[in-house]
């Protein structure tokens, strides 16, 4: 069994959700590599051997799409080298790789995967449905390879102590009018404190706040004051009260923090997709009927405005 | 300025979901608009208004004969539809519906740009829009919170995981647009009157040159189950000490 991961950078390092995907492929495969489309491939080879990876194909972006040039690449190498199985992070770049490879080898997708199992030649990826309220579990049919996404900590991330994987360039890509779509700018939107998706504690604002200034004055000095990070409901975001960043849910981020403060959240199946597995929920509505609170472990029925305000003043006085 | 916009009609999200005996989604009965998929319809209608010139043309398969979803896009004001409704495609997954709507766009005609929701409420697979691009041959433009058009170009503002990326690509290219891009607007009452009357294309996977082979599902459902239910917790009204309760339980847990 050959597993091939689509690796994605944060920064000059292999991104967490590349890292998950590689400690799952160790588990379930003799021989675990890795393709890559972006720069620098060099100082992810060490960190990628650590998790068992042993070859990196790498092919420079420039300023063309990451999914665009990593389809290309993997189109170009899988009939050399036929992995079995190829996976993909659920994540923007990752989305559109397998979706343009897909496409490219005339082969199905599973995404928004949660679980992966093989027995035998059987590959069973597992979902969550309707809001996480019930699981599916598909498998493949037809030839090889199986092309599946899976969503970010849906596995841990364990480094098993390799030497660096082997850099292999890849060149002279076929990208067609696929690679006529070009960057010309990146935005990285500031951000305080720990990131989302690996805060310890993530205070979360919905439409329940009423107002971008409520999030402003409620939801993020609350996460300050515990050290956390600040998400929100997709309603908020689409009202352009927040950055798209700070979305968790089906179409966002998947947090599983240790607590989960749900400020002014319904819990609409959306939203709960992306948040269900925190260790511990708080949450606190108006509506004493809202969704959110069949999964809080904690359920204030009340007005975040005078909840809040006296939460914050209690924690600021215990210094 | 000819745009296809890619909708779905499905089940009232706001209805609990149900699968059929075979595992695939319930979709009896009247099926709605996604809401997702308003966000392109919107989008296009400004595209083919400020261009004073061409069509917006929707394209969408269902495995009934179901209607209703598209009239309301054509309430909003689309010019015309294609509707693949064929038994075929009960149980169809993301690249056979990117296939039946790939031939869809070729069947519309001259057509500048494809917009599509990042993905659909229902069954977000979520590789659609490009999938349907590298069908076509053309760029995609992909999770786009902003567009614009100039000089036969499509430039975007591309959802990332740190923020943002500006992305541009010549026309023809499929751009697939998040949920608040733009707003949609209500139909009107004399919209709701002309979409009677607007044109609905009805065909079949084999009138777009499809046969069994390119339909046939490649991935099987092999269990369902309930995912194990998270209990709820303790539930109070807040009596204006709910904050200590709070400072409590985080102080249980140690994190305060």
């Amino acid at each position: 069994m050959k597993i091939w991961i689509f690796a994605e950078a944060e920064g000059d390092a292999p991104s967490t959700a590349t890292l998950e995907l590689c400690t799952k492929a160790r588990e379930l495969a003799d021989t675990v590599e890795c393709v890559y489309a972006g720069s620098n491939a060099d100082a992810l080879a060490g960190p990628l051997g650590e998790y068992g990876v042993t070859t990196l194909y790498a092919a420079d972006v420039g300023d063309r799409l990451v999914g665009v040039v990593g389809a290309a690449a993997i189109a170009a190498l899988v009939d050399e080298h036929r992995p079995d199985i190829i996976l993909f992070a659920q994540t923007y770049d990752g989305r559109d790789a397998i979706a343009r490879l897909s496409a490219r080898l005339d082969r199905p997708v599973l995404t928004n995967g949660s679980s992966l199992t093989v027995d035998g030649d059987t590959v069973k990826v597992g979902t969550a449905i309707f809001g996480g309220n019930t699981l599916v579990d598909a498998v493949f049919e037809g030839p090889k390879p199986y092309l599946a996404a899976i969503r970010p900590k849906s596995f841990s991330a364990e480094p098993a102590g390799g030497g660096a994987a082997a850099v292999v360039p890849v060149s002279g890509l076929e990208l067609g009018r696929a690679g006529e779509a070009t960057v010309l700018a990146r935005h990285v939107e500031e951000r305080e404190g720990p990131k989302l998706e690996e805060a310890s504690i993530v205070v979360s604002g919905g439409r329940g706040l009423g107002s971008a200034e409520a999030y402003e004055q409620l939801v993020e000095p609350l996460a300050k004051l515990l050290g956390g990070a600040s998400g929100a409901s997709r309603a908020i975001v689409d009202a352009g009260w927040v950055p798209y960043s700070k979305q968790v849910g089906q179409t966002g981020k998947t947090v599983k923090p240790k607590v989960y403060i749900a400020l002014g959240i319904s819990g609409a199946t959306q939203h709960m997709v992306g948040m269900k597995g925190s260790d511990h929920i708080i949450a606190v509505n108006k509506d004493g009927e809202a969704p959110i609170f069949s999964v809080a472990d904690l359920g204030i029925v009340g007005d975040v405005h005078k909840v809040v305000p006296k939460l914050l003043e209690a924690l600021q006085a215990r210094g | 300025m000819n745009v296809v916009v890619c909708v779905k009609q499905i089940p009232d999200p706001a209805v609990p979901g149900e699968l059929n005996p075979d595992h695939t989604l319930k979709r009896e009965g009247k099926l709605i608009l996604d809401e997702s998929d308003s966000y392109g319809v919107e989008m296009a209608l400004q595209l083919r208004d400020a261009a004073g010139e061409g069509e917006v043309i929707l394209v969408s398969m269902v495995p009934n004969q179901e209607v209703s979803g598209l009239r309301q896009a054509l309430a909003m004001g689309a010019d015309r539809a294609i509707l693949v409704s064929d038994d075929a495609l009960h149980g169809a997954d993301a690249l056979t519906t990117a296939k039946v709507l790939a031939r869809c766009v070729e069947r519309a005609g001259a057509v500048d740009l494809v917009l599509a929701a990042t993905e659909s409420t229902d069954g977000y697979t979520g590789t659609v829009p490009a999938q349907i691009a590298e069908l076509l041959g053309w760029p995609s433009l992909t999770f786009a919170k902003h567009v614009e058009l100039a000089d036969g170009k499509a430039q975007i503002q591309r959802q990332t995981e740190a923020g943002y990326d500006d992305v541009v690509a010549p026309l023809p290219a499929v751009v697939s647009v998040t949920a608040g891009v733009v707003e949609p607007r209500y139909p009107s009452f004399k919209g709701i009157m002309a979409a009677k009357n607007k044109p609905v294309d009805q065909v079949t996977t084999a009138d777009l040159g499809l046969g069994p082979d390119d339909l046939a599902p490649r991935q099987r459902i092999v269990n369902v189950a309930a995912a194990p239910a998270r209990q709820a917790g303790e539930k109070i009204e807040d009596d204006g000490t709910a904050h200590e309760r709070i400072v409590a339980f985080l102080e249980e847990l140690k994190v305060v």
